[in-house]
């Protein structure tokens, strides 16, 4: 690509891909050609700048002008409009703002304004599988800097000088991590990149495995350096296919680059990476899991200590860390300590990425300085709650995390305080919820899901939440006793403090605080036997309004048990013996009649 | 059989490559065949229920024969939040099976996944490679249409 090129660049990110962006990518090249504009304007291969629900998505440069929901057919349109006449295409424009006003560039989208990039420095600039394209933007000079100019412990000391803690959940600080990995006994000693992202609802490792690989290897090589360690496994989770493709790509280039291999930068340093694909357990994020499934087994954790920098991998020091967290190295080793450390809060350095999703105008990955509000986040950069609806909770962490209410949502991310509001900052998931969500159907949800998830090991965790997740469905079918809630609070410590794993000790979270901060909610579905969300199929009736129906019949042919009767602009009548609750009636509904009571 | 044992050796012939080795033979023929599992612990000289364990411990392993297509409708908690669990209970409903199931016909195979990493298109559901974001019941029912 020459400097002087115009560039297009057409997002390869999953998201975007899975939306047809890669026959856009070829139309785009078609077009260029066809009006012969190839020695002018570069189509590339953009990563994925986060506004994923506005996909797919091409940013031109310079300028930043961003076009956003293209088809196809919008192609040869805006080729001849912006390529041959010079006039960007205003329909095709974004518009993410809550202002619904036209806005020029990318920089001055709210969604954009509040962000500060560092992990994601190279967001949309460059294509993932051209390791060249990294290096242009200053890629492996940190790695070279590591190994001509720093110490092992120079590199350490610059870690901790930086303040950067892991990013895949409990925010360890990587350094004193690093050093007792550095001083264990035992050869030969392996890093590990955990790739495992399991909290449902999270997506900021996917994305830069897909779409910045590169900053993951270097970050490792430089991690592997300070260890002392040769050779690195990164471990991907089963459903992200193309985070393996990439990762691959990234790997063999590297190796033909001679910055994965033998002798790196002839310091004879060694350093080789293998990926390894998981086979699809959450539990297996856990650390000690992880390792046992590299080594071929099944994934259950195991009690620590030893903690894996003494006994590791095959019983070895090893270091595992975030892939988030090994992306920050390079800019810390590359800018330096000191100006990483100015950014964030006293005891949280750096940015975090955040999966900003369910019920915000704009979702899509976020990445932030730390100490920034919640409310920044939710109403500054997400531009708050679609449909005028309110606001009700955010949860953060996953299933380890926990509800955070409205008034609460003047705290600031960072390790400390979310954890003392009883969430944690967990690996980046940032759930919204708004008035229609039921917080004990949200709670039910997360046991839901541990239950299915925990490996059984220990009976705290297999036994207990099992007994959790049919108190809390007796609540929602509105069987629930007033002392169910006290119940469920004593039943929470024992699991909590009984477990052998991160898993089972976090589990009760989501059902402690949505207890603490929602309990009303608990108490009507127990007291009233009322579901105030409409969310508990059993607590429910569907009924329509007759002020508003109009009798077109949408929702008649809509209906899945025939449920639905009247005549053609005539009130329609939902029969409550034959309704099962589903709900698709109230989603073909134009005219909002059909309520539930 | 000879494609497993060529499998088995990809990958040194290690008990530790045992996970690799069943993603690869899944891969191939969709699920993990009792044959197939007999012949892997054969070839790497180790009790078959050791296989067993490890493919009934992992999600991504399947012993039973698939559908044409799989739908996978996720029930992560973006999609939960929106609606996926509501997108579940319809297809369940229409296809006459559970989670889990094949349809009579052997068109599809209905499962859940627990986030696909799409959570800004939710509630999502793919269809064999296909995404299908932004559902609902109509929709979702519609799409189904194009697969045969
Ligand atoms: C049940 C459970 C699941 C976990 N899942 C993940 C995960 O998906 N990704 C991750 O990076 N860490 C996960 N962790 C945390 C890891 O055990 C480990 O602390 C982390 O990878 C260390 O990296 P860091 O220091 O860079 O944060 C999980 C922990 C537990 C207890
Ligand atoms: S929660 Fe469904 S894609 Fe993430």
């Amino acid at each position: 690509m020459k400097k002087d090129h115009i560039q297009v660049w057409v997002c390869s990110g999953s998201t975007c891909v899975s939306k047809g962006s890669l026959t856009i990518r070829a139309v785009f090249e078609q077009e260029i050609r066809k009006h012969k504009l190839s020695d002018r304007v570069a189509v590339l291969a953009g990563r994925c700048s986060g506004t994923c629900n506005r996909g797919p998505i091409a940013v031109i440069e310079p300028g930043h002008i961003i076009y956003q929901q293209l088809t196809p057919e919008d192609i040869p349109f805006l080729v001849k409009e912006h390529f041959l006449k010079g006039k960007p295409v205003q329909r095709l424009r974004t518009d993410v703002s809550e202002t619904k006003t036209m806005i020029p560039t990318l920089m001055e989208i709210d969604f954009f304004k509040h962000q500060q990039l560092v992990v994601l420095r190279n967001r949309g600039r460059i294509d993932p599988d051209k390791i060249d394209e990294y290096i242009a933007l200053d890629g492996y000079a940190a790695l070279a800097k590591a190994l001509t100019s720093l110490s092992p412990e120079g590199i350490i000391s610059e870690i901790e000088k930086a303040g950067l803690r892991g990013r895949g959940g409990a925010g360890f600080p990587t350094a004193t991590k690093w050093m007792l990995c550095r001083q264990a006994d035992g050869n030969p000693k392996y890093v590990i990149c955990n790739g495992d992202e399991g909290d449902p609802g999270a997506y900021m490792d996917r994305s830069i495995l897909e779409s910045d690989p590169h900053a993951v290897l270097e970050g490792m090589a430089i991690g592997a350096r300070a260890i002392g360690a040769q050779r690195g496994y990164i471990y991907v989770r089963d459903e992200y296919p193309l985070a393996v493709e990439r990762v691959k790509t990234a790997i063999q280039q590297a190796r033909h680059y001679g910055l994965l291999g033998e002798n790196i930068f002839q310091t004879g340093f060694d350093f080789d990476v293998e990926i390894i694909r998981g086979g699809g357990a959450f539990v297996c994020g856990e650390e000690t899991a992880l390792m046992a499934s590299i080594e071929g087994k099944a994934g259950r954790p195991r009690s620590r200590p030893p903690f894996p920098a003494e006994k590791g991998l095959w019983e070895k020091p090893t270091n595992i860390n975030n892939v988030e967290t090994w992306a920050n190295v390079p800019a810390i080793i590359s800018r330096g300590a000191k100006w990483y450390a100015s950014l964030g809060t006293e005891k949280s350095k750096g940015t975090k990425i955040f999966s900003l999703v369910g019920k915000i105008n704009n979702s899509g990955l976020v990445e932030v300085p730390m100490g920034i509000t919640l409310r920044e986040i939710i109403f500054g950069v997400g531009g708050g709650i679609p449909n005028g609806k309110r606001f009700k909770a955010v949860q953060t962490g996953g299933p380890s995390g926990g509800c955070i209410p409205e008034s609460m949502l003047d705290l600031t991310v960072d390790y400390e305080a979310l954890t003392q509001a009883g969430a944690i900052m967990g690996s980046g998931g940032l759930i919204v919820m708004d008035e229609d969500t039921c917080m004990v159907d949200v709670a039910l949800y997360f046991v839901s899901f541990l239950v299915e998830e925990s490996c059984g090991k220990c009976t705290p965790c297999r036994v207990g939440l099992q007994r959790m997740k049919e108190m809390l469905i007796k609540i929602t079918e509105g069987e629930g006793e007033e002392a169910d809630i006290e119940r469920l609070e004593k039943l929470a410590r024992v699991i909590g403090s009984g477990s052998l794993c991160g898993l089972g000790q976090t589990a009760p979270n989501p059902v402690l605080t949505t207890l603490k901060y929602f309990r009303n909610e608990y108490e009507a579905h127990i007291k009233q036997k009322r579901c105030p969300a409409g969310v508990c199929k059993k607590l429910i009736v569907y009924t329509i309004d007759p002020q508003k129906c109009t009798g077109c019949g949408v929702c008649v042919k809509s209906c899945p048990v025939d449920a639905i009767s009247g005549e053609k602009k005539q009130v329609h009548v939902i029969d409550q013996q034959l309704c099962t609750r589903c709900g698709s009636c109230q989603e073909v509904c134009s005219f909002d009649a059909v309520v539930i009571q | 059989m000879k494609w497993i044992r060529k499998i088995v050796e990809k990958y040194g012939k290690k008990e530790s490559g045992l996970i690799p080795i069943l993603q690869d033979v899944q891969k191939i023929k969709g699920y993990l065949p009792e044959e197939g599992i007999s012949d892997i612990a054969a070839e790497l000289k180790i009790p078959i229920a050791r296989v067993y364990s490890l493919a009934t411990f992992y999600k991504a392993f399947r012993l039973i024969p698939r559908g044409r297509h799989s739908i996978h409708v996720c029930l992560g908690t973006a999609c939960h939040v929106r609606g996926g669990a509501k997108i579940m209970d319809r297809l369940e409903q229409d296809l006459g099976v559970r989670s889990g199931e094949t349809t009579q016909d052997g068109r599809f195979t209905v499962e859940s996944v627990r986030c696909v990493g799409c959570c800004g298109l939710a509630p999502v559901v793919v269809i064999d490679d296909d995404f299908h974001g932004k559902l609902n019941q109509k929709k979702v029912i519609q799409v189904l249409k194009k697969y045969e």
